[in-house]
Formats: structure tokens, C-alpha cells, sequence
């Protein structure tokens, strides 16, 4: 494979915000540390709704059911298994994404806007279920034993760097996941679904298969994402854990300012949604006002957000995944 | 007894469900569109309610006279000039452009009306019971029920007897060669917006004597909405109140096993419908 010039531009740019990035705990303070760690997460859950909503045309607004699954995996599995927390933490996403499995048979049967519905539906479900069970504290919530949260690593700050990397390698992982998913044939099944699923079908792409196997993924990162959120909060409820309103909501506003259906997008978005609640977040209700009002002024006008209105002019791209037609390049030259 | 007490009470909750639905249903039947700040709507009816009985000293169920005519007309403008340009084949733009409605709806009313739980008087109606035998029955769940049938037969009656309404259930059959015979398909969307809207007013102003209501009760109703309409089957309003009545009784009877129960139970048997039984109980049309 040739390196163009656009590529070496690109992966000098990306090297350089990397090597920044994975110094954090050696020039952040710590606020700015939990800030980062923050903006990771979201990040990650907002590509991660983006290749459901954006690539695969599955529209959820119950992802918060894998947020607080994972958590409160994550809990069960260091408290009552006594496992250790980093072993807890990737199987608290694996298992996330067994129970995702039944989860996704019975959403499945909805489609289009209802089966936005319908996974918003099982997430409260999982709520309710959760606040039922007294030994992890019920409606009110349990805070992780000091022992276990001790025995993450030595002192508080060596844990708090460690918390960041694990963040930060999750959401490359992410990242990274994705843009190779997208390059792949899965990827290119994924964009036919999208643009016309029939059709998509008609051609041979497994729809249904693929569709399955994209949500179950999609949760099972996105429950270890959330073991990552509430291993950082240290105290988790029913309320925090499966709330719309902070996992689907701002999550889904991150990818529709920003652009929905690019990789670029979310993380345009991310870094609007931090900068605008470092100004705004004191207006309490105002600053959901405005975000909203933007978000839905971004659908009616440019509905493929800020990324779409940058692109419209000259076609700039950090993560290229778009394909070419055949006739259009030689046949022996390798690239998708 | 208790128990033929929650049965009862959970088939009178069963017509508010449906009232909740029946906008939902009719909007989704006729273009295909989804409202996600639907509950949120019923809320905002709910608290327009309020603010004519605090500034007008208005009896609860006679604000209806105004917030209907409002509501409706909000939901004419409101598809002419936002709505109607993303309905459409691919459904992201309509959930991504109700949802943030709902988001931008919630705080604006926590905004306005604070986050404390509120609740309607109805005076003497309030207390005022008919006694069957041993059980007791209310006369404003009662009221609710019969505005809920009464509601939906008058919806039938418009979709099956007047011009209009053969057009709405033309749009839903074929939206698109209903433009080629020449109706004009972006005011028969408006029309089905308003129509909802009505509903969703009454829907609001009985709830607001009924329950107590905040500014982030929206969402759930949004829920039992739909999980009215998808037990019923989709298109079929009376179907609507069977799912309604369903996810009541449900919910009647999980709260009588244990209080935390209620919402769960409904949602349990809401579940196991969608598996048995995914296309209703009375299905008219495919989604």
C-alpha cells in the first residue's frame, strides 16, 4: 500500500494529539485529568451510537441499558465474586454483551422509530430490576468497598492514572475499531443497509446477521465503557447508571452537532460539547435548552452537523473510509 | 376483593393509556412519524391546564375549552412549518428532531414551573365515588374511561364517515399516490398533527386530575403510550384501548403484589406480548 502525502499529514497529526494525549497524567492536574477522562468516555459511547444510528440505521435511545449493566457488573463482579478490578472490568463488557443478546432478540421485533422506543422501554426495564435488588443497595445505590478501590494500584493519584490510560485506550480502541470495521466488506454491508436495506438484502448482504451482530458488539463495549464510568465515580445507583437523560441524550446530541455518519463527527462534537458546558454548564436548564436548540436546528438545516457544513466546501477527512468506484481508479491499485 | 379492586381501577387507568396512545397511534398510521416528545406534549397540556386554573380561576376540565383549541392549532403550525420537512423515507431526522423537542420541552417547562410535583383539583369530583356491590369506583377514572371511549369513537367515526377523514386513511394506505390524485399531502399531515394534538390536550388536562405530574413525567408516558399501541396492534384504535386496558390491568396488579412493582409489571407484560405476539393483539396495518 502507497503513502500519499494526505496520509502522512494524517497520521503525523494523529501521532502527535496521541503522544499528547498518553502524557496526561505527567502535565494534567487533576481536574483536568477527570475532565479528559470524561471527555473519552463520551466520546467512545458517541462513536459507538454513531456506527449503530449513523452506519447501521439502528436508532436506540436505550443504550443506557449497557451503561449501567456494565456498571453494576462491575460492581457484582469485584464485591461478590471478589475478582480483580482489571479482570472485572473487560469481563463486565463481555457479559454485558451476552445479556445483550436476549435484549436485542426482543427489540428486533420493532423496527424503525418503535424499536427506538422499544430499547428505551428494556433500559427502564433494567432500572427497575436493579433498584429491586437490596444487596446492591436497591433505589438508593452502593459505593465501591475502599479495599477494592485500594487495590487498584498504589495511592490515589497512581490510580488515577491508571484510570485515565484505560480510558484513553478504550476510546482508540473505539475508534480505531470502527474505521477498520468500516473499511472492511462488514463495513460496506453496514452503508448498504443504511442507504436501503431491501435492496441491501436483495444483493446479499445478511442484513438481520449483521444488524444482530453490530448491536451486541456495540453493547458489549459499551458495557465496559460503562464498568470504566462507575469504577471512576466510585458509587453507583439505578438512577445514574441507566439514565437517559446523561447516556443517550447528551450522547446523542455529541454525534448530531457534530456530524452523524462520520468518524470525524463525534469527535468534533466532543470537543464542542465540553468547551460549550465549561461556559454554559452554570445555566442549569438553559444549557439543555440550548444544546437542543441546536441539535435540532443542525437536522433541519445541515443534518450532517458541523462536520457536513466544513465539508461542503472542500472535502477534508481525519479517518478516510468513503470508497471510490472501480472505474474510476486502476484495477491492479490496492486500496478500498 | 382487593384484587378485583386493582383490576377495576387498572381497566378505568386502561382509557387515560389510551388517550395517551391515540395521538401517537393516529400520527404514526398516517405518515409513519414517531413523535418522541409525545409524553412531553401531554405534560405541557397538563401544565397549560394549571396556568389557567392559577391565572383564571378556571375548573380543571373547563380549561379544555382553550388548551384544546391551542394545542391543536401548535400542532397544525408546528407540521407545516418544522415537522413536514422530516417526514420522510429514512426516519433519523424525525426521531433526532422530536427528540430534541422533548429535551428542549422538559427544561423549558422545569424552567418555568420548577421541578415540584403538581396536581389539579377537581373540587367535589375529586372524592366523589359510585359504589358497586363492595367495590368502590371513582368518579374521575370513571369520567376519564368514558372520554377515552368516547374519544376514540369519535375518531372512527371521522376516519370511516367524512371527507377528510377517507383522505387521512388514503394517505395512510399511500402517501404518495394520494399527491398524484391531487390532495395536498403536506396539509393532510398538518391536519393528522392537530387531530393528535386535540387528543393529546384531553389526555393532558384528565391527567393533570388524576396523577401528579412534574416536568419530567414526559418520558414515561411516551412509554406507556407505546406500549398501549403495540399491544393493541398497530392502526386499530380500539385495539388501542384493549392495549390501554392490558397494560392497566397490569400495572394494577403488579402494584398490588408490591408497590415498587407497578411500572415494571407493565413493562414485563408489554415484553412478553412483543414475543408472543409481536405484530398486537388486533393489528389493522403493518408498520
Amino acid at each position: 500500500m502507497q503513502i500519499s502525502r494526505a496520509d502522512s499529514v494524517r497520521i503525523g497529526l494523529l501521532s502527535v494529539v496521541l503522544i499528547g494525549l498518553s502524557m496526561g497524567p505527567y502535565w494534567a492536574d487533576r481536574g483536568t485529568m477527570r475532565l479528559l477522562i470524561e471527555a473519552f468516555y463520551f466520546l467512545a459511547l458517541a462513536q459507538l451510537w454513531n456506527l449503530l444510528a449513523g452506519y447501521s440505521g439502528l436508532i436506540s435511545v436505550g443504550q443506557q441499558a449497557f451503561v449501567g449493566l456494565g456498571g453494576y457488573l462491575l460492581f457484582t463482579l469485584t464485591m461478590f465474586a471478589g475478582l480483580p478490578v482489571l479482570l472485572a472490568l473487560p469481563l463486565a463488557g463481555i457479559l454485558t454483551g451476552i445479556l445483550a443478546w436476549p435484549t436485542a432478540l426482543v427489540a428486533f421485533r420493532l423496527s424503525g422509530p418503535y424499536f427506538a422506543i422499544g430499547t428505551w422501554v428494556i433500559a427502564e426495564v433494567y432500572r427497575l430490576s436493579f433498584a429491586q435488588i437490596s444487596s446492591l443497595g436497591g433505589g438508593s445505590g452502593i459505593s465501591l468497598p475502599t479495599d477494592i478501590v485500594r487495590s487498584m494500584a498504589d495511592g490515589r493519584s497512581a490510580r488515577e492514572s491508571l484510570t485515565y490510560w484505560i480510558a484513553l485506550a478504550i476510546m482508540l480502541a473505539v475508534i480505531l475499531g470502527i474505521w477498520a470495521l468500516m473499511r472492511s466488506r462488514v463495513g460496506l454491508g453496514l452503508g448498504a443497509i443504511r442507504d436501503n436495506e431491501e435492496a441491501a438484502t436483495s444483493i446479499g448482504v445478511r442484513t438481520t446477521r449483521l444488524k444482530f451482530s453490530v448491536f451486541v458488539g456495540v453493547a458489549a463495549m459499551t458495557g465496559m465503557i460503562g464498568a470504566l464510568i462507575f469504577l471512576q465515580k466510585l458509587r453507583i445507583t439505578p438512577e445514574a447508571a441507566f439514565s437517559v437523560n446523561d447516556w443517550s441524550v447528551l450522547v446523542i446530541f455529541i454525534v448530531v452537532i457534530g456530524g452523524i455518519g462520520s468518524l470525524e463527527g463525534p469527535i468534533l462534537g466532543c470537543i464542542l460539547f465540553f468547551v460549550l458546558r465549561e461556559f454554559l454548564a452554570d445555566l442549569g436548564s438553559w444549557y439543555m435548552i440550548i444544546l437542543g436548540v441546536i441539535s435540532v436546528g443542525i437536522m433541519l438545516l445541515e443534518p450532517r452537523g458541523l462536520w457536513g457544513m466544513l465539508n461542503r466546501k472542500r472535502s477534508l477527512t481525519l479517518f478516510p473510509i468513503a470508497r471510490r468506484s472501480p472505474k474510476l481508479k486502476s484495477l491492479n491499485q490496492d486500496t478500498p | 376483593m382487593e384484587w378485583i379492586n386493582a383490576i377495576v381501577q387498572g381497566i378505568l387507568l386502561g382509557g387515560l393509556y389510551a388517550l395517551f396512545a391515540a395521538g401517537l397511534s393516529l400520527m404514526f398510521g398516517v405518515m409513519r412519524f414517531v413523535n418522541l416528545a409525545h409524553g412531553d406534549f401531554i405534560v405541557a397540556g397538563a401544565f397549560g391546564a394549571l396556568l389557567l386554573v392559577e391565572s383564571l380561576g378556571l375548573h380543571p376540565l373547563l380549561t379544555l375549552v382553550i388548551v384544546l383549541p391551542v394545542m391543536a392549532a401548535f400542532g397544525y403550525v408546528g407540521q407545516r412549518l418544522v415537522l413536514n420537512r422530516v417526514v420522510g423515507r429514512d426516519i433519523l431526522p424525525s426521531i433526532l428532531v422530536t427528540f430534541g423537542f422533548s429535551v428542549i420541552l422538559q427544561n423549558l417547562m422545569l424552567e418555568q414551573f420548577s421541578a415540584d410535583s403538581q396536581r389539579l383539583s377537581a373540587g367535589a369530583l375529586d372524592t366523589a365515588s359510585f359504589g358497586i356491590g363492595s367495590l368502590s369506583i371513582g368518579a374521575v377514572p370513571l369520567l376519564m374511561f368514558g372520554a377515552a371511549v368516547a374519544v376514540l369513537g369519535g375518531l372512527n367515526w371521522f376516519f370511516g364517515h367524512t371527507n377528510t377523514g377517507r383522505l387521512l386513511r388514503a394517505t395512510s394506505d399511500d402517501g404518495e399516490i394520494i399527491g398524484l390524485m391531487g390532495a395536498d399531502r403536506r396539509h393532510l399531515f398538518a391536519i393528522a398533527t392537530a387531530l393528535a394534538s386535540a387528543v393529546v390536550a384531553i389526555a393532558g388536562v384528565l391527567m393533570a386530575v388524576k396523577t401528579n405530574f412534574d416536568p419530567s413525567a414526559g418520558p414515561i408516558r411516551l412509554l406507556f403510550a407505546f406500549e398501549a399501541v403495540i399491544i393493541g396492534g398497530l392502526g386499530s384504535l380500539w385495539g388501542t384501548l384493549a392495549g390501554g386496558i392490558i397494560l392497566g390491568v397490569a400495572q394494577g396488579i403488579g402494584a398490588q403484589i408490591d408497590p415498587g412493582l407497578q411500572i415494571l409489571a407493565g413493562h414485563i407484560v408489554f415484553l412478553i406480548i412483543l414475543v408472543v405476539r409481536p405484530q398486537g393483539l388486533f393489528p389493522k396495518q403493518k408498520g
